[in-house]
Protein backbone atom coordinates (compact mmCIF):
# COMPACT_ATOMS: atom_id res chain seq x y z
CA UNK A 1 0.00 0.00 0.00
CA UNK A 2 1.42 3.09 -1.00
CA UNK A 3 0.97 5.98 0.91
CA UNK A 4 -0.06 9.76 -0.97
CA UNK A 5 2.26 12.30 0.40
CA UNK A 6 1.10 15.96 0.08
CA UNK A 7 4.18 18.36 -0.98
CA UNK A 8 4.59 20.94 1.08
CA UNK A 9 6.40 23.88 -0.81
CA UNK A 10 4.56 24.72 -4.13
CA UNK A 11 6.81 25.08 -7.43
CA UNK A 12 6.97 29.08 -7.81
CA UNK A 13 6.37 30.93 -5.22
CA UNK A 14 2.98 32.09 -4.24
CA UNK A 15 1.67 35.56 -5.55
CA UNK A 16 0.23 37.86 -2.61
CA UNK A 17 -3.09 36.81 -3.91
CA UNK A 18 -3.13 33.39 -2.57
CA UNK A 19 -1.80 34.61 1.47
CA UNK A 20 -4.48 33.44 3.32
CA UNK A 21 -6.31 30.93 0.93
CA UNK A 22 -4.06 28.03 1.35
CA UNK A 23 -1.18 29.40 -1.07
CA UNK A 24 1.49 28.17 1.23
CA UNK A 25 0.35 24.41 0.88
CA UNK A 26 -1.28 22.40 3.43
CA UNK A 27 -2.06 23.74 6.95
CA UNK A 28 -0.25 22.96 9.99
CA UNK A 29 -2.32 21.03 12.42
CA UNK A 30 -2.54 23.81 14.95
CA UNK A 31 -3.94 26.37 11.83
CA UNK A 32 -6.70 23.12 11.13
CA UNK A 33 -7.62 22.68 14.94
CA UNK A 34 -7.73 26.67 15.11
CA UNK A 35 -9.94 27.36 12.62
CA UNK A 36 -12.35 24.37 12.91
CA UNK A 37 -12.78 25.64 16.69
CA UNK A 38 -13.21 29.06 15.45
CA UNK A 39 -16.12 27.45 13.02
CA UNK A 40 -17.67 25.85 16.20
CA UNK A 41 -17.57 29.48 18.27
CA UNK A 42 -19.65 30.95 15.43
CA UNK A 43 -22.01 28.43 15.47
CA UNK A 44 -21.98 28.68 19.07
CA UNK A 45 -23.24 32.46 18.01
CA UNK A 46 -25.73 30.92 15.98
CA UNK A 47 -27.42 29.36 19.08
CA UNK A 48 -27.00 32.45 20.96
CA UNK A 49 -28.52 34.60 18.28
CA UNK A 50 -31.86 32.36 18.69
CA UNK A 51 -31.72 33.25 22.55
CA UNK A 52 -31.06 36.81 22.12
CA UNK A 53 -34.03 36.82 19.12
CA UNK A 54 -36.12 34.79 21.98
CA UNK A 55 -35.33 37.47 24.52
CA UNK A 56 -35.84 40.70 21.95
CA UNK A 57 -39.18 39.43 21.18
CA UNK A 58 -40.25 38.42 25.00
CA UNK A 59 -38.95 41.25 26.65
CA UNK A 60 -42.57 42.70 27.37
CA UNK A 61 -44.15 39.86 27.79
CA UNK A 62 -44.13 39.99 31.55
CA UNK A 63 -47.63 39.07 32.33
CA UNK A 64 -48.13 41.53 35.12
CA UNK A 65 -44.79 40.18 36.74
CA UNK A 66 -41.85 42.83 37.53
CA UNK A 67 -40.25 44.12 34.37
CA UNK A 68 -36.45 44.26 33.95
CA UNK A 69 -36.01 47.62 35.70
CA UNK A 70 -37.43 46.58 38.91
CA UNK A 71 -35.14 43.08 39.11
CA UNK A 72 -31.94 44.21 37.51
CA UNK A 73 -29.13 45.66 40.06
CA UNK A 74 -26.72 47.34 37.46
CA UNK A 75 -23.85 47.69 40.52
CA UNK A 76 -23.73 44.40 40.25
CA UNK A 77 -23.88 43.83 36.63
CA UNK A 78 -20.80 46.29 36.52
CA UNK A 79 -18.84 44.20 38.52
CA UNK A 80 -19.53 40.86 36.91
CA UNK A 81 -19.13 42.79 33.42
CA UNK A 82 -15.33 44.15 34.98
CA UNK A 83 -14.73 40.50 36.12
CA UNK A 84 -15.28 38.69 33.10
CA UNK A 85 -13.35 41.72 31.12
CA UNK A 86 -10.21 41.16 32.87
CA UNK A 87 -10.79 37.09 32.79
CA UNK A 88 -10.34 37.96 29.13
CA UNK A 89 -7.02 39.89 29.51
CA UNK A 90 -5.27 37.14 31.56
CA UNK A 91 -6.59 34.59 29.34
CA UNK A 92 -4.77 36.64 26.77
CA UNK A 93 -1.82 36.84 28.71
CA UNK A 94 -1.96 33.09 29.66
CA UNK A 95 -1.86 31.91 26.24
CA UNK A 96 0.86 34.02 25.64
CA UNK A 97 3.16 32.93 28.26
CA UNK A 98 2.21 29.47 26.93
CA UNK A 99 2.88 30.09 23.96
CA UNK A 100 6.26 31.36 25.10
CA UNK A 101 6.85 28.59 26.71
CA UNK A 102 6.72 29.64 30.55
CA UNK A 103 4.92 27.55 32.74
CA UNK A 104 4.73 29.20 35.59
CA UNK A 105 3.55 32.26 34.40
CA UNK A 106 0.88 30.48 32.99
CA UNK A 107 -0.15 29.03 35.89
CA UNK A 108 -0.90 32.59 37.79
CA UNK A 109 -2.49 33.86 34.84
CA UNK A 110 -4.83 30.97 34.08
CA UNK A 111 -5.36 30.86 38.76
CA UNK A 112 -6.15 34.30 37.72
CA UNK A 113 -8.27 33.93 34.87
CA UNK A 114 -10.07 30.82 37.01
CA UNK A 115 -10.47 32.95 40.35
CA UNK A 116 -12.24 36.29 38.51
CA UNK A 117 -14.34 33.44 36.38
CA UNK A 118 -15.59 32.41 39.50
CA UNK A 119 -16.25 35.58 40.78
CA UNK A 120 -18.65 36.51 38.20
CA UNK A 121 -20.43 32.98 37.94
CA UNK A 122 -20.46 33.87 41.80
CA UNK A 123 -22.31 37.17 41.51
CA UNK A 124 -24.44 35.85 38.66
CA UNK A 125 -25.67 32.77 40.71
CA UNK A 126 -27.02 35.13 43.84
CA UNK A 127 -28.76 37.20 41.47
CA UNK A 128 -30.56 34.27 40.12
CA UNK A 129 -30.61 33.12 43.74
CA UNK A 130 -32.31 36.59 44.85
CA UNK A 131 -35.23 36.32 41.52
CA UNK A 132 -36.10 33.23 42.31
CA UNK A 133 -36.59 33.97 45.88
CA UNK A 134 -39.22 37.23 45.05
CA UNK A 135 -41.17 34.88 43.15
CA UNK A 136 -39.71 36.19 39.96
CA UNK A 137 -38.06 32.98 38.68
CA UNK A 138 -38.50 31.40 35.43
CA UNK A 139 -41.88 30.59 35.31
CA UNK A 140 -43.38 33.73 36.05
CA UNK A 141 -43.67 35.11 32.65
CA UNK A 142 -42.22 34.47 29.07
CA UNK A 143 -40.32 37.39 29.62
CA UNK A 144 -38.41 35.87 32.86
CA UNK A 145 -38.41 32.45 30.62
CA UNK A 146 -36.41 34.14 28.04
CA UNK A 147 -34.02 35.79 30.64
CA UNK A 148 -33.19 33.12 32.66
CA UNK A 149 -32.54 31.05 29.38
CA UNK A 150 -30.67 33.50 27.31
CA UNK A 151 -28.37 34.43 30.49
CA UNK A 152 -28.37 31.27 32.10
CA UNK A 153 -26.80 29.93 28.55
CA UNK A 154 -24.21 32.10 29.43
CA UNK A 155 -23.69 30.72 32.57
CA UNK A 156 -23.31 27.60 31.73
CA UNK A 157 -20.89 28.03 28.70
CA UNK A 158 -18.93 30.30 31.55
CA UNK A 159 -18.79 27.07 33.73
CA UNK A 160 -17.80 24.30 31.02
CA UNK A 161 -14.91 26.99 30.33
CA UNK A 162 -14.16 27.16 33.95
CA UNK A 163 -14.04 22.87 34.28
CA UNK A 164 -12.37 23.11 30.61
CA UNK A 165 -9.58 25.28 32.04
CA UNK A 166 -9.15 23.17 35.18
CA UNK A 167 -8.67 20.14 32.85
CA UNK A 168 -6.04 22.28 31.00
CA UNK A 169 -4.04 23.29 34.12
CA UNK A 170 -3.29 19.72 35.01
CA UNK A 171 -2.52 18.82 31.65
CA UNK A 172 0.04 21.78 31.62
CA UNK A 173 0.95 20.11 34.96
CA UNK A 174 1.28 16.61 33.72
CA UNK A 175 2.42 16.91 30.09
CA UNK A 176 4.31 20.11 30.43
CA UNK A 177 3.81 22.75 27.08
CA UNK A 178 3.65 20.26 24.31
CA UNK A 179 2.01 21.42 20.63
CA UNK A 180 -0.95 19.39 21.55
CA UNK A 181 -1.44 20.99 24.76
CA UNK A 182 -0.69 24.36 23.08
CA UNK A 183 -3.34 23.60 20.46
CA UNK A 184 -5.98 22.66 23.05
CA UNK A 185 -4.87 25.96 24.66
CA UNK A 186 -5.27 28.24 22.18
CA UNK A 187 -8.86 26.82 21.05
CA UNK A 188 -9.68 27.07 25.04
CA UNK A 189 -8.75 30.69 24.83
CA UNK A 190 -10.81 31.52 21.75
CA UNK A 191 -13.67 29.73 23.60
CA UNK A 192 -13.24 32.69 26.37
CA UNK A 193 -12.81 35.58 24.42
CA UNK A 194 -15.71 34.66 22.33
CA UNK A 195 -17.96 33.91 25.97
CA UNK A 196 -16.96 37.65 26.93
CA UNK A 197 -17.91 38.99 23.43
CA UNK A 198 -22.01 37.20 23.96
CA UNK A 199 -21.51 38.91 27.17
CA UNK A 200 -21.39 42.43 25.81
CA UNK A 201 -24.53 41.81 23.60
CA UNK A 202 -26.14 40.34 26.69
CA UNK A 203 -25.21 43.62 29.17
CA UNK A 204 -26.02 45.93 26.34
CA UNK A 205 -29.41 44.55 25.63
CA UNK A 206 -30.73 42.81 28.53
CA UNK A 207 -29.73 45.04 32.07
CA UNK A 208 -28.62 48.13 30.22
CA UNK A 209 -31.69 48.64 27.67
CA UNK A 210 -33.83 46.14 30.54
CA UNK A 211 -33.15 48.77 33.23
CA UNK A 212 -33.55 51.70 31.16
CA UNK B 1 8.63 25.20 10.87
CA UNK B 2 11.14 27.59 9.19
CA UNK B 3 10.75 31.48 8.15
CA UNK B 4 10.34 31.14 4.23
CA UNK B 5 6.86 28.77 5.15
CA UNK B 6 5.72 31.05 7.94
CA UNK B 7 5.17 34.05 5.31
CA UNK B 8 2.65 32.29 3.69
CA UNK B 9 1.18 29.98 6.43
CA UNK B 10 -2.72 30.77 6.84
CA UNK B 11 -3.23 32.31 10.21
CA UNK B 12 -5.51 31.45 13.04
CA UNK B 13 -7.47 33.42 15.48
CA UNK B 14 -6.50 33.88 18.11
CA UNK B 15 -2.93 34.37 17.73
CA UNK B 16 -0.59 37.08 16.81
CA UNK B 17 1.77 35.89 14.54
CA UNK B 18 3.96 38.34 13.25
CA UNK B 19 4.65 40.83 16.24
CA UNK B 20 5.54 38.73 18.92
CA UNK B 21 6.95 41.64 20.95
CA UNK B 22 4.08 43.75 20.83
CA UNK B 23 1.39 41.39 22.27
CA UNK B 24 1.38 41.85 25.62
CA UNK B 25 0.79 45.61 24.90
CA UNK B 26 -1.75 44.71 22.22
CA UNK B 27 -4.03 42.68 25.03
CA UNK B 28 -3.57 45.67 27.76
CA UNK B 29 -4.43 48.41 24.68
CA UNK B 30 -7.59 46.10 24.28
CA UNK B 31 -8.56 46.21 27.83
CA UNK B 32 -8.07 49.70 28.19
CA UNK B 33 -10.57 50.44 25.52
CA UNK B 34 -13.01 47.99 26.30
CA UNK B 35 -12.57 49.09 30.16
CA UNK B 36 -13.64 52.58 27.88
CA UNK B 37 -16.24 51.34 25.78
CA UNK B 38 -18.24 49.51 29.44
CA UNK B 39 -18.23 52.45 31.24
CA UNK B 40 -19.47 54.71 28.30
CA UNK B 41 -22.11 52.47 28.06
CA UNK B 42 -22.87 51.70 31.29
CA UNK B 43 -23.06 56.11 31.82
CA UNK B 44 -24.72 56.52 28.49
CA UNK B 45 -27.32 54.25 30.17
CA UNK B 46 -28.05 55.66 33.64
CA UNK B 47 -27.47 59.60 33.04
CA UNK B 48 -28.86 61.91 31.05
CA UNK B 49 -25.62 62.43 28.48
CA UNK B 50 -27.71 61.33 25.45
CA UNK B 51 -31.05 62.70 24.72
CA UNK B 52 -33.07 60.10 25.74
CA UNK B 53 -34.52 58.72 22.41
CA UNK B 54 -30.98 58.28 21.71
CA UNK B 55 -30.09 56.26 24.38
CA UNK B 56 -30.86 52.78 22.84
CA UNK B 57 -28.68 53.65 19.54
CA UNK B 58 -25.58 55.04 21.51
CA UNK B 59 -25.58 51.95 23.46
CA UNK B 60 -25.78 49.50 20.25
CA UNK B 61 -23.14 51.45 18.57
CA UNK B 62 -20.83 51.12 21.96
CA UNK B 63 -21.87 47.21 21.86
CA UNK B 64 -20.62 47.30 18.17
CA UNK B 65 -17.50 48.66 19.04
CA UNK B 66 -16.83 47.00 22.46
CA UNK B 67 -17.06 43.57 20.07
CA UNK B 68 -14.87 44.99 17.33
CA UNK B 69 -12.05 45.53 20.14
CA UNK B 70 -12.31 42.13 21.14
CA UNK B 71 -12.22 40.37 17.70
CA UNK B 72 -9.12 42.64 16.61
CA UNK B 73 -7.34 43.12 19.66
CA UNK B 74 -7.86 39.83 21.68
CA UNK B 75 -8.61 37.87 18.93
CA UNK B 76 -6.26 38.74 16.83
CA UNK B 77 -8.68 39.26 13.85
CA UNK B 78 -6.96 41.42 11.83
CA UNK B 79 -8.00 43.04 8.18
CA UNK B 80 -4.57 41.26 6.43
CA UNK B 81 -4.72 38.65 3.83
CA UNK B 82 -3.48 36.00 6.31
CA UNK B 83 -6.85 36.32 8.12
CA UNK B 84 -9.47 36.03 4.93
CA UNK B 85 -10.67 32.33 5.86
CA UNK B 86 -11.31 33.45 9.58
CA UNK B 87 -12.45 36.75 8.34
CA UNK B 88 -14.99 35.29 5.87
CA UNK B 89 -16.32 32.75 8.36
CA UNK B 90 -17.41 35.33 10.80
CA UNK B 91 -18.99 37.51 8.16
CA UNK B 92 -21.38 34.80 7.38
CA UNK B 93 -21.58 34.14 11.46
CA UNK B 94 -22.69 37.42 11.54
CA UNK B 95 -24.82 37.29 8.59
CA UNK B 96 -26.85 34.18 9.86
CA UNK B 97 -27.14 35.79 13.38
CA UNK B 98 -28.40 39.06 11.92
CA UNK B 99 -31.10 37.48 10.13
CA UNK B 100 -32.03 35.39 12.80
CA UNK B 101 -32.21 38.46 15.90
CA UNK B 102 -33.94 41.28 13.02
CA UNK B 103 -36.04 38.35 11.29
CA UNK B 104 -37.81 37.52 14.72
CA UNK B 105 -37.86 40.86 15.73
CA UNK B 106 -39.64 41.68 12.79
CA UNK B 107 -41.99 38.98 12.37
CA UNK B 108 -43.17 39.24 15.55
CA UNK B 109 -43.62 42.69 16.07
CA UNK B 110 -45.84 41.99 13.04
CA UNK B 111 -47.71 39.28 14.26
CA UNK B 112 -48.36 41.49 17.80
CA UNK B 113 -49.42 44.35 15.54
CA UNK B 114 -52.00 42.18 13.57
CA UNK B 115 -53.49 40.38 16.68
CA UNK B 116 -56.83 41.15 17.51
CA UNK B 117 -57.42 43.16 20.28
CA UNK B 118 -57.54 40.61 23.36
CA UNK B 119 -60.52 41.56 25.85
CA UNK B 120 -57.73 41.04 28.87
CA UNK B 121 -59.45 42.46 32.19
Amino acid sequence: MTVATIERAPAAVPSDLVRGRGGGGPASKRVVAAYGFWIFILSDMVMFSALFAAYAVLQGNTAGGPAGAELFDLRNVFIETMCLLLSSYTCGLGALSAERRYPARFLVFAALTFVLGTAFLAIEGMEFARMVEMGAGPSRSGFLSAFFTLVGMHGLHVTTGLIALVYLVAQVIAKGLGAAVLRRLLCWSLFWHALDIVWVGVFTLVYLMGAA
Amino acid sequence: MNGGDRLYEDRTPGVEEHEPTASYLSYTAGLGLAIVATIGSFVVAQTNLLWAPGVPVGLVVLAFAQMGIHLVFFLHLGSGPDSTNNILALAFGVLIVFLVITGSVWIIANLNSNMMPMSMQ
